[in-house]
């Protein structure tokens, strides 16, 4: 297997053909920021907050890390002023529908942003898509998936599935990054009895 | 829908489950609609996963989990049609079918829906009935052609 060299944040890094650059990256001890991000799941590219800079010959571009793969030489900024404004914007457009979660807050103080900065939509679910894929890709169960489209996107129990399964299980609830997860569940829950 | 019809057009498409979006849109244009024993029987028959099908259903506009009316009344409120009083076109429907946009009537005879454009601005204001095109309507007009259905 042939080892590509690039380099992030001024360290020299070795990684694997066909890696992302935020494995790499983690490899290498280099933090970058994620929310839809989970080790035992297909790369997702839902929260965008993992974005940086990337330079090939010369020429700057944004990418998702997430779901960039490494190449030859590239030269990585996982910090800079442009990304951390970009990250900025990104975090307060996920507070306008979950104001108050606390791995968003964290964030908030890191990046400066503002929770107050967009009209509110507090749909308290960021579409993140962790409940959906570790329900479907680890348990296998598909108990739980995403319904509509755009902004009227939202995540919805199976009835059946969730009956039979759902109780004895839910290990999706502490992936969730705004709580929303549980709420959802409590409130099908209630459907049932 | 008997389930039988909904496995002739299951083997028809080989019952692969790449072809599911195919099936359901043959379910739907058949049946009008998309009942839970019709998408329970795909995901059976396909080894497609519940989620999943709802996803797909809930995503596309052309699909209804609720039945839908033998008249489809597409009421046009693009901006061209706009301009033309379609709003008023769209009271007029409304009035003579007794149901809103997005409803279907209790005997299943219309479905109202507003849509953006239907590429005939010249036609403004515009009404589509089960994909004929009714142009330059007037309220009166509208009422007079919505009679024609049974």
């Amino acid at each position: 297997m042939s080892e590509i060299k690039f380099e992030i944040d001024g360290i020299k890094v070795k990684a694997k053909k066909g890696e992302t650059l935020l494995d790499a990256a983690q490899d290498a001890g280099i933090f970058i920021p994620t929310l839809c991000h989970h080790e035992k799941l297909e790369p997702f590219g839902g929260c965008r907050l993992c974005i940086v800079e990337v330079e090939v010959k010369g020429w700057t571009k944004l990418v998702v890390s997430c779901v960039y793969p490494v190449e030859k030489d590239i030269i990585v900024r996982t910090r800079s002023e442009k990304i951390d404004r970009i990250r900025k914007t990104i975090i307060e457009l996920l507070m306008a529908h979950a104001p108050d979660a606390p791995e968003l807050k964290k964030l908030a103080k890191e990046y400066g942003a503002s929770r107050d900065r967009y009209e509110k939509d507090p749909s308290f679910c960021i579409h993140c898509g962790l409940c959906v894929r570790y329900c479907a890709e680890v348990k296998k169960a598909n108990a739980i998936g995403f319904v509509d489209r755009g902004i009227n996107k939202e995540i919805c129990f199976v009835p059946e599935i969730a009956s039979q399964m759902c109780n004895d299980c839910k290990e999706c609830f502490p992936l969730c990054p705004t709580s929303y997860l549980q709420a959802a569940f409590v409130l099908t829950e209630s459907l049932i009895a | 829908m008997e389930i039988d019809k909904v496995d002739k057009i299951i083997d028809k498409h080989g019952g692969d489950a790449s072809s599911l979006l195919q099936i359901m849109l043959d379910v739907q244009s058949e049946n009008n609609w998309l009942p839970k024993q019709a998408l329970d029987r795909i995901g059976e028959k396909l080894e497609v996963p519940m989620n999943r099908i709802q996803h797909i259903a809930t995503f596309y506009k052309a699909f209804s989990l609720v039945p839908k009316g033998r008249h489809n009344v597409h009421v046009c409120v693009g901006t061209a049609c706009h301009v033309r009083g379609a709003t008023r076109i769209l009271d007029s429907v409304e009035e003579s079918t007794g149901i809103k946009s997005g409803e279907t009537d209790l005997d299943l005879k219309f479905s109202v829906e507003t849509v953006n454009c239907l590429g005939c601005c010249a036609l403004g204001p515009v009404v589509e009935v089960n994909g004929k095109v009714h142009g330059k309507m007037t309220p009166v007009k509208t009422s007079e052609a919505l009679k024609l259905y049974e």
